[in-house]
């Protein structure tokens, strides 16, 4: 019972990362992914890996709520809401799809008829005006649940300056709704802005017997196998919390995955010494980046997953552009190359898959170039990659329009699609006051390593530190995850009146009730961390900056107006180069985590063999374009030894990725065995 | 040198993600609502020698991308710059719009010569003039609508004029907001001017300029390679404001479209002479409005200044679309946005693909001002919602934002923070969208009681009396309805869309009823499922 198992359940594909704490020993596991039955890729992919009474704890991170908001297959959920606001859901922020063209429309995921309206009523300043009246809650609960709700949410206005009517109306719900599938917005999210909190409250709602079902699926499955450990799930803020808070805040898994993938990121980068890194993960249809400064992910507060589903809950800040292998490549009506955001998908995907795809993309290029091996397709579904297909698909819709060679379009192809990824890694680093020389990309993902050195050398990274497993990594990103509990809670309070005293009880408070999440999670935690946050702004601002307070790590500690001001100060000059003098200074919300750290995988039990040599690795060559066929060196890529020094050109392959190094680059692989791309010097 | 089709992709990306940067920077860092939340602002970059627009943000609003254009022009003619200047204005004869938007614009240096200019505009909370909040309906010369700001160097030579400063925050009703904004606008403006320079270290500067060019050539072929497409001919349209806030009399605006191979000429002549009201707008305003349901038209289109070359646009003098000064200007949206509409409708005769029913039709500006039991003023302001009008690709979008504006509503949670309201009623309104075999867009119900002694309110809306036209067969959306509260009971005011300094009293209320959008194509042929659904949601 000593073995830690990480499972990654995404669209096409099961990832898993087993690690024995007592000998050290790694295993990873690939496996297809089913939609629907994403229980039986999971227990066929454990059973490949570890008898499931050998393994002490389960770590998950799962996109079954991801894909059911996008592909409205959530539960049918009920809505009750103060009278007079029934369509705040609908309505959102009085926004549109797209800023040019006036198409497209949205459907909520509670539909109109089952949103109902009570009489109650909360000010701003949260005083009730209108208590609730529990016979009329109990009515209209029983009629939402004959109407075939299986979830039911409470969303009164204000509730986050006075939680009593919303919970009030929650003790009359209990008493006639038939499952645990009850929840109101200030337990969900006690924040200011009623779209954003109606909209993850319905959210969750409608998530809760779809995730709750999987999960509960699941559990069953690895326990009837004889799993006697902790089964864990990963949040969007890349800590893990318990089966019972994800079936309870399904809402919080809207990025588990790809929240996991970051989490990795940051402790391999630390570990090798860099914890200054940008992610990239390049999938089909998306590139994903997310900043790590000193070796902790930046949050955001909010996504939103399609037109108007918004989700608000600090969560790891994963910014997306519609950019990946699967991007289509046309040429527009001005004669630009346009990349994306059309996709090509899975299916049918690339041209070069010979599955109907009959439009070039990016994989395409790639196959074109010869980047990508076509005798040895990553993933295993295909034998064989049709290069001619590809190539004339390129020569129709982008050498003869621009006027290239076939081989010139495709090159064409990659620089735009580098462009827009460079475009996303400039965003969350240079726009947001990053110095890109001090950052390190880490691609991960099947796609991301053959992109990377065109990547640091378009946004003047440092470097990129290839991880040895990237095709696993949102998968050890669930083994090595911390637990972790946030917060939010609207204050609305002035500094210059605000009572530090009451600040502080508060903030140990909300630290005091999030800690027995972990007490009850019975996870053994190697030690607990609090992280206190205020949002602040200057009277009159509507947005805010997140402040961190100088706390000690367990959340204790002196508070003053003074020392509150001077932290914001030095936030918001770092955001906007200015401070106003004399305006006064509040304080919107107390942001609370709780983390409780366990314990870390030693990342020197996945290093090469001490027996590997550069010459074992050699596979021979293969004629890459670089402006012209190249005869490049490959190798297999896990049988490098630590202090190898690879110069380019040349491809390093493994099972799950195909790693390039360009012309001008060269690759050398760390004690860890991660491969650091740079320029050659 | 010749610019390869592949640097030049990235160099516009490039372009455009530094004005996304200034438009996220300002809504971040403002202090008015308006701005901060509803992104009412926009950031481009603009020609060195002709102020025409270069790149547009995809984020700002899109009115002032074509607006812009003049008011860089109008501080090129005025001024000599040297690095490190900014000019601040407002003149809306200059530069289009209103009072309300003040702009921003600073050179950008390169090697000691000028390379192109950068503007920040956004709406500011009050400039001054009769009306808190500068949505005056009853305003017959532009000095009831605020404060009016000439083309000023802010900063010269990169050291700021505090006495400028002074003037302007002291037009204000809301000093501390315009503060506010004015340091937000300068953070966007220190932050595109770093931005250039670093690309300009990297491309160095012939490249940049031959992009520049390049884009502006290629909008222009696009969009000629649209109107070959079209077929050759002249279509007629009209449509009307209820009225000019003065007198309860309907305004044409009305435009004659001439295709003829590869241009377009539209000819606004038929439109009605200038007005004593405010929905006067000014020739820039008029253009702008052209380029704005164009690029709606055909999306793909790139955003600079070479989308009217093709475009032969007649404005006539002495109409309401060539407004001189001192003719108030304070509610150009409503005449803008009936541009938009009879270019919609005319384009649905021209080319039915292309139809698209009108959306709602009309900013709803709404103000409510008064004193706090505290003695503090306060002001609220907002522009309200409606529908989009039904589409080839399906309904209308309901509770939209105006074709003009990517703007979004403030949260009612944070408006009841701010000031003493509360509202009664935030909903869809039932029935409101035109029908069709894809139907228009529901507009909203917004009801506000005030919790203050008393207040003065305003609105300035249209659609009261000309409904939101439906395309190829489809209805009409439903007519703006505005009503308030007396001691005897509801009214509606005379102008039907229009309010001036209603007095209200504690618990009284004032309600607006949006527009939805017009239907697309025959009701009869509506999906019977989508149909029902209508019906079960209530939404019919």
């Amino acid at each position: 019972m000593t073995k830690i198992l990480g499972v990654d359940v995404g669209g096409t594909f099961t990832d898993l990362f087993l690690f024995d704490e007592a000998t050290g020993e790694v295993r990873v596991g690939k496996v297809g992914s089913t939609r629907g039955r994403e229980a039986d890729g999971f227990a066929d992919g454990i059973a490949a890996l570890a008898a499931l009474p050998d393994i002490s704890a389960i770590v998950h991170g799962t996109t079954v709520g991801t894909n059911a908001l996008l592909e409205r297959k959530g539960a049918r959920a009920g809505l009750i809401t103060t009278r007079g606001f029934r369509d705040v859901l609908e309505m959102r922020r009085r926004d549109r799809r797209q800023t040019w063209g006036l198409t497209g429309n949205f459907i909520p995921v509670i539909e109109r008829d089952m949103r109902a309206e009570v009489t109650e009523r909360t000010l701003a300043d949260g005083t009730i005006s209108d208590a609730i009246d529990p016979a009329e809650i109990r009515e209209t609960a029983i009629r939402l649940r004959d109407a075939g709700a299986e979830a039911l949410c409470i969303v009164f206005l204000h509730s986050y300056a006075n939680p009593a009517n919303e919970r009030a109306a929650l003790a009359a719900a209990r008493d006639v709704w038939p499952n645990p599938h009850v929840a109101i917005s200030s337990d969900i999210l006690p924040e200011i802005r009623e779209f954003e909190r109606t909209s993850t409250a319905a959210l969750n709602a409608v998530l809760q017997p779809v995730v709750g079902g999987y999960l509960r699926r699941l559990d069953a499955t690895i326990r009837a196998g004889g799993f006697t450990g902790e089964f864990l799930i990963v949040q969007s803020n890349g800590g893990v919390m318990s089966v019972e808070t994800a079936g309870r805040l399904p809402v919080r898994t809207a990025l588990s995955g790809p929240a996991a993938g970051v989490i990795a990121a940051a402790y391999i980068a630390t570990q090798a010494g860099t914890p200054d890194i940008i992610t990239g993960d390049i999938g089909g249809t998306s590139f994903d980046v997310s900043l790590v400064a000193g070796g902790i992910p930046a949050l955001a507060a909010q996504t939103t997953l399609d037109f108007g589903l918004v989700v608000r809950t600090p969560m790891i800040e994963i910014t997306t552009i519609g950019a990946g292998g699967g991007s289509i490549a046309r040429v527009d009506g001005a004669g630009l190359l346009q990349i994306g955001p059309e996709s090509a998908g899975s299916v049918p995907g690339p041209v070069c898959y010979a599955a109907g795809g009959t439009r070039p993309t990016v994989t395409d290029a790639n196959v074109v170039l010869g980047r990508i091996n076509a005798a040895r397709p990553i993933g295993g579904k295909l034998t064989r990659l049709d290069v001619a297909a590809a190539a004339a698909a390129i020569d129709r819709d982008v050498g003869g329009p621009l006027g290239l060679g076939v081989m010139q379009a495709a090159e064409a192809i990659l620089r735009v699609a580098n462009a827009r990824m460079a475009g996303a890694l400039r965003l969350v680093s240079i726009e947001r006051g990053h110095d890109p020389k001090k950052f390190s990309l880490m691609p991960f993902g099947g796609g991301g390593a053959l992109h990377a050195g065109a990547l640091i050398r378009d946004v003047g990274l440092a470097r990129a530190l290839i991880p040895r497993f990237p095709g696993v990594t949102s998968a050890l990103g669930c083994v090595i995850a911390d637990m972790r509990h946030d917060r939010v809670r609207t204050l609305n309070a002035s500094v210059d009146t605000l009572d530090p005293a009451s600040l502080r009880s508060e903030m140990d408070a909300t630290a005091a009730d999030l800690g027995t999440l972990l007490d009850r999670a019975g996870v053994a935690f190697t030690a607990r961390r609090v992280e206190h946050a205020l949002d602040m702004n200057y009277v009159g601002q509507t947005h805010t900056v997140a402040v961190p307070l100088p706390l000690s790590p367990d959340g204790s500690g002196p508070l003053s107006r003074a020392s509150i001001a001077a932290a914001f100060a030095a936030t918001y000059a770092g955001a906007y180069g200015r401070l106003m003098e004399g305006v006064p200074i509040r304080v919107l919300n107390l942001r609370t985590a709780v983390i409780g750290a366990r314990p870390k995988i030693d990342l020197l039990s996945m290093a090469p063999d001490r027996a590997a040599t550069i010459e074992a690795a050699r596979r021979g060559t293969r004629p890459i374009w670089f402006g012209g066929w190249t005869e490049a060196a490959v190798f297999d890529r896990l049988a490098l030894p630590v202090d190898a020094d690879i110069a380019g050109p040349a491809v390093l392959e493994q099972p799950d990725t195909t790693i390039l190094i360009e012309p001008g680059q060269h690759g050398t692989v760390d004690r860890f065995g991660n491969l650091i791309l740079e320029a050659a010097r | 040198m010749t610019l390869d089709p592949v640097t030049l992709a990235v160099l516009k990306g490039r372009l455009e993600q530094i004005a996304d940067e200034m438009d996220a920077t300002l809504f971040r860092a403002a202090f008015n609502p308006t701005i901060a939340e509803a992104h009412d602002a926009c950031h481009g970059i603009y020609q060195a020698e002709t102020g025409a627009t270069l790149i547009q943000g995809k984020s700002g609003l899109p009115i002032f991308v074509g607006v812009m254009a003049f008011g860089v022009r109008a501080v090129i003619e005025k001024f000599t710059p040297v690095d490190g200047d900014i000019f601040l204005f407002n003149d809306p004869y200059l530069g289009g719009t209103h009072l309300s938007d003040m702009r921003l614009v600073r050179p950008c240096f390169r090697d000691g010569k000028l390379f192109c200019w950068l503007a920040s505009v956004g709406h500011w909370h009050d400039v001054g003039g009769a009306v808190p909040g500068n949505y005056n309906p009853a305003a017959t010369e532009y000095f009831q609508e605020g404060v009016l700001i000439p083309p000023v160097r802010l900063f010269a030579a990169g050291s700021i004029r505090q006495d400028i400063v002074d003037i302007v925050l002291a037009a204000s009703r809301m000093p501390g907001s315009a503060f506010g904004d004015l340091s937000a606008h300068l953070s966007a403006l220190d932050l595109g001017a770093a931005r250039i320079a670093a690309l300009l270290d990297e491309y160095g500067g012939p490249m940049v300029a031959e992009a520049f060019a390049e884009l502006t050539a290629r909008a222009a072929a696009q969009l000629r390679a649209e109107i070959v497409k079209l077929p050759d001919g002249v279509w007629h349209e009209e449509d009307f404001l209820d009225n000019d806030g003065r007198t309860d009399t309907p305004l044409r605006i009305a435009c004659d479209v001439t295709v003829s191979g590869e241009t377009l000429t539209l000819d606004f002549t038929r439109s009605a002479a200038a007005c004593a009201g405010p929905v006067n707008i000014s020739r820039a305003t008029t253009i702008a409005s052209v380029y704005v349901a164009l690029k709606h038209l055909f999306p793909e289109v790139a955003a600079n200044s070479g989308v009217l070359d093709p475009v032969q646009i007649i404005i006539p003098e002495g109409s309401l679309l060539d407004a001189q000064r001192p003719s108030p200007v304070g509610g150009y949206t409503e005449t803008i946005l009936r541009i938009i509409d009879v270019l919609f409708s005319t384009f649905a005769r021209i080319r039915p693909e292309l139809a698209t029913g009108h959306a709602y039709g009309t900013i709803n500006a709404l103000s409510i001002a008064g004193t706090r039991d505290d003695g503090r003023r306060w002001v609220m302001f907002s522009f309200f919602g409606g529908g989009h009008g039904g589409n080839a690709a399906g309904d209308g979008l309901s509770h939209g934002n105006p074709p003009i504006a990517t703007a979004i509503i403030p949260p009612v949670e944070i408006m009841e923070a701010a000031y003493p309201i509360r509202f009664t009623q935030w909903a869809l309104r039932p029935g409101s969208g035109g029908a069709g075999a894809h139907r228009g867009g529901l507009g909203a119900i917004y009801e506000i009681e005030l919790l203050a002694d008393k207040a003065e309110a305003f609105v300035f809306a249209e659609r009261a009396r000309f409904p939101p036209r439906g395309v190829l067969g489809g209805g009409n959306g439903a007519l703006n309805v505005v009503s308030y509260e007396q001691a005897d009971g509801w009214h509606t005011p005379p102008l039907a869309s229009k309010i001036v300094g209603v007095q209200l009293a504690r618990g009284q209320r004032i309600r607006l009823e949006t527009p939805g959008g017009g239907g697309w194509g025959n009701p009869e042929t509506r999906d019977p499922g989508a149909a029902e659904r209508d019906a079960r949601l209530g939404l019919a």
